[in-house]
């Protein structure tokens, strides 16, 4: 039988366990990367169960198109499991971090094209080369631009496409007839062939328009689609930085700017909340449209938005405007599997469906030259030929130089607009402020 | 094993009387030993944690802070002295940061802490249901960061926020709450104000009630009205917590962060377009985990960390000297 102990040795004791358990505790917590060995060799070939983590940003769609419940189904023991951060920005600087503590990981990852450049060209062996999984058979099923922009310098395949963003003109048919305007596309399309028409024809609009409606949603949006249409952008072909000298920003920058010095704005920040409780509110009447919009505007608008809207082309011929890819990080326990689930995702098949059922335009050659994708038509949009407008965007599309920083960039001068066009700063003074805060966030 | 006092005594007695070269025995020994070392295991499993997370991170942002690293490659440290200390000093954004991080604090800590002494006082005399009070103003605290502030963000939305059609009904125009550098920077004190008033009153209340209540008794009969003994018995009973509370609330203005950044909604670490309602807290996120710039971060990480001590050094000395002027008013009433 064991003697009780007293009092003051049951404190010893306690005082002792308390030192080993704090000195383990130290131990481990820097041992946290020590998952990230997992290789390749870790893959299983047979029928083991395997859950794979998707980690994404804003709506990729695969979802709610039923593509995930459609693979589970032809692979039983997959499951899936996907997070999204609704905020591009937020979901990369996690991604960041979590590539950089080597944790936290999701099997596949989403990355937008304007970040595109800086992972391949900084973190590429973070990530899985896709050539060593057998990606070296799909490059021709993709737009040559879209695939090449994710292969690192070294020739790595870091990611698979999954859409693009050809751009159109989203407007409320609804408020153009209030404010007495056509709202025949065809024939608005040939009223704003460049943008100072479009801007002419706002401000016909805010001349009738109801009170609280606005032309525009955002200059920062629109600004996004004019670069978008420019072949470059913020760095040249050598990969030298010239978003300061390249008059092209600088054009879309004024253009951008004069559409709020006319009043056509309607002063909101894109993907804030406002924003998003303004589709529903009709605040403004048009909105510049990557194909991807054409999902999120039926998300915030909603039922009651119906047949409220239409597609017609954009001012200024095709351009691009977001898209993203699928990567999956070197950290990943099951890289055959995830390559597989990407590949399958990212296929032409899926690609077409993506487009008919989810509204994001394929970045794949062989899937936009599919039928199905040009004869889409979309109710919800007035019935508007989306995949024929669409289809048109992307075939004239002008393919942009990209750059690590794009994202940075792009971020900054969307926030000087929004300077200009919520708290009336001097279009001058933002332009130069906005130019030397680029040159220290990249710098 | 364990020794009481006697025992040692006991031991002492047998030693003295031993020869001095004798060894000692080794249960003594061990007994030494025991009241020697102990009291540092005992204290050791919190300094051991304290240095695993709390100094060993102080020093290597230190060291961080010395180079130019990013997050995309941490393992690339480049020396670069003290520039990313230059730099920040001669960076704009650092001065708006640190202006904006002292006024939210001043609107939010200055009526925070009066109100609470006011709630306090009121709570102090006798009132009916006084558990039901106390407890609905911790809820606030209770609540979530992210909660309240998200519901904030909100109210103080510039179309569709209650607040803007609340004064429209006295026909004032929408007030663009976020763009504003006056009006957010309320907004944004505001939330912290809610949040904490609460919380710093039941501190206060606690303090009030441990004041010896014939000190009041004899005001009373000195004719001291109720101002008079708030003003004279009240809060100089209370002045140590309410340094207590000036202290916390400095430094939890100084690293403001969850607001500020739920407040601006989509791109909340810029602190709004004009960086308007950027704290330090703020910016060094927006450095590190935006610009991915490491060393700059931990450069103004260390600021901020040295604008506290400054800042809480400067209230604890004001804080002796309004000690003194109580006291010394007190006095001067006696006399």
């Amino acid at each position: 039988m064991l003697k009780p102990l007293k009092a003051s040795t049951w404190s010893r004791v306690i005082a002792l366990l308390a030192i080993v358990a704090s000195l383990v505790l130290a131990a481990l917590g820097c041992g946290g990367d020590e998952s990230v060995s997992g290789g390749p060799e870790t893959a299983a070939a047979g029928n083991e169960k395997v859950t794979l983590t998707v980690g994404l940003f804003g709506t990729f769609g695969y979802k709610e198109a039923g593509l995930y419940d459609e693979y589970m189904t032809l692979h039983p023991n997959i499951t899936i499991k996907e997070t999204s951060i609704e905020f591009e920005q937020d979901y990369y600087q996690a991604l960041q971090t979590h590539l950089a503590g080597g944790a936290g990981l999701s099997d596949i990852q989403g990355i937008e094209v304007a970040r595109i450049a800086e992972v391949t060209q900084t973190q590429a062996d973070k990530f899985v080369d896709l050539r060593d999984l057998g990606a070296d058979d799909l490059e021709s099923t993709f737009f040559p631009w879209k695939w090449g922009a994710a292969t690192s310098p070294d020739g790595a395949v870091v990611g698979l496409g999954t859409d693009t963003g050809p751009l159109a003109i989203c407007y409320r048919t609804d408020l153009f007839k209030k404010a007495g305007l056509p709202t025949d596309r065809d024939e608005l399309a040939s009223m704003w062939q460049t943008w100072p028409d479009f801007i002419e024809v706002g401000k016909q609009y805010a001349a009738k328009a109801p009170d609280d409606s606005a032309f525009m949603d955002s200059a920062s949006g629109y600004y996004n689609a004019i670069i978008g249409q420019s072949e470059t952008q913020y760095y040249d072909a050598d990969g030298n930085p010239i978003y300061d000298t390249n008059p092209a920003v600088k054009d879309a920058w004024d253009l951008a700017v004069s559409t709020i010095q006319a009043g056509l704005t309607a002063k909101l920040k894109q993907f804030d909340q406002p924003w998003n409780q303004a589709f529903a509110n009709g605040r403004f009447a048009t909105i510049a449209c990557p194909a991807w919009m054409i999902g999120y505007i039926k998300g915030q608008a909603g039922d009651s938005g119906s047949g409220k809207w239409d597609v017609a082309p954009i001012p200024g011929g095709g351009g691009n405007w977001g898209g993203s890819y699928l990567a999956i990080p070197a950290a990943s326990e099951h890289q055959q599997e995830a390559y597989d689930l990407i590949q399958w995702l990212t296929a032409p098949e899926q690609q077409v469906k993506m487009w008919t059922q989810a509204q994001h335009f394929p970045s794949s050659s062989t899937a936009a030259d599919d039928d199905a994708v040009a004869a889409a038509t979309d109710e919800y949009f007035s019935n508007a030929p989306v995949g024929e407008l669409f289809k048109e965007s992307a075939d004239n599309l002008t393919v942009a130089i990209l750059g690590p920083k794009d994202g940075v960039i792009k971020d900054t001068i969307s926030n000087g607009l929004l300077r200009v066009d919520q708290q009336g700063e001097d279009p001058d003074t933002a332009w130069q402020k906005t130019m030397d805060e680029i040159a220290s966030a990249i710098g | 094993m364990a020794k009481t006092s006697t025992d040692t005594e006991l031991a002492a007695a047998v030693a003295l009387r031993a020869e001095p070269a004798a060894p000692q025995p080794w249960r003594m020994r061990l007994t030494r030993l025991d009241q020697r070392f102990s009291p540092y295991a005992y204290v050791s499993p919190f300094f051991l944690l304290f240095i695993a997370f709390g100094l060993f991170p102080l020093v290597y942002t230190a060291w961080v802070s010395l180079h130019s690293v990013t997050l995309q490659n941490t393992d690339e440290m480049k020396w670069v002295g003290l520039d990313n200390y230059t730099r920040l000093l001669h960076d704009d954004r650092f001065w708006n940061a640190l202006t904006n991080t002292f006024t939210i604090g001043v609107i939010s800590t200055v009526p925070q802490l009066l109100m609470a002494l006011g709630l306090a006082y009121a709570l102090d005399c006798k009132v009916r249901g006084s558990t039901f009070w106390r407890v609905s103003l911790l809820m606030p605290y209770a609540t979530s960061v992210a909660a309240a502030t998200i519901v904030f963000a909100m109210l103080f939305g510039r179309d569709f926020g209650l607040i803007n059609s609340f004064l429209g009904l006295f026909g004032f125009d929408n007030v663009d709450w976020e763009s504003g550098r006056w009006s957010s920077q309320i907004a944004i004190s505001t939330i912290v104000t809610w949040r904490w008033t609460g919380y710093n009153a039941l501190i206060y209340l606690a303090a009030m009630q441990a004041v010896p209540k014939d000190l009041y008794e004899a005001a009373e009969v000195d004719g001291a009205t109720r101002w008079h003994q708030f003003r004279h018995v009240t809060v100089p009973g209370i002045w140590p917590t309410i340094v207590f509370t000036i202290i916390i609330s400095t430094i939890g203005a100084t690293q403001l962060f969850g607001e500020p950044l739920l407040f601006g909604g989509a791109g909340g670490h810029s602190g709004g377009a004009d960086h308007q309602y950027q704290t330090l807290g703020l910016l060094l996120y927006e450095q590190g985990w935006f610009n991915f710039q490491l060393g700059r971060a931990a450069a103004t990480a260390w600021t901020m960390f040295l604008i506290i001590i400054v800042a809480v050094g400067i209230n604890a000395l004001l804080a002796a000297r309004g000690r003194s002027a109580f006291t010394l008013g007190r006095k001067g009433k006696a006399a």
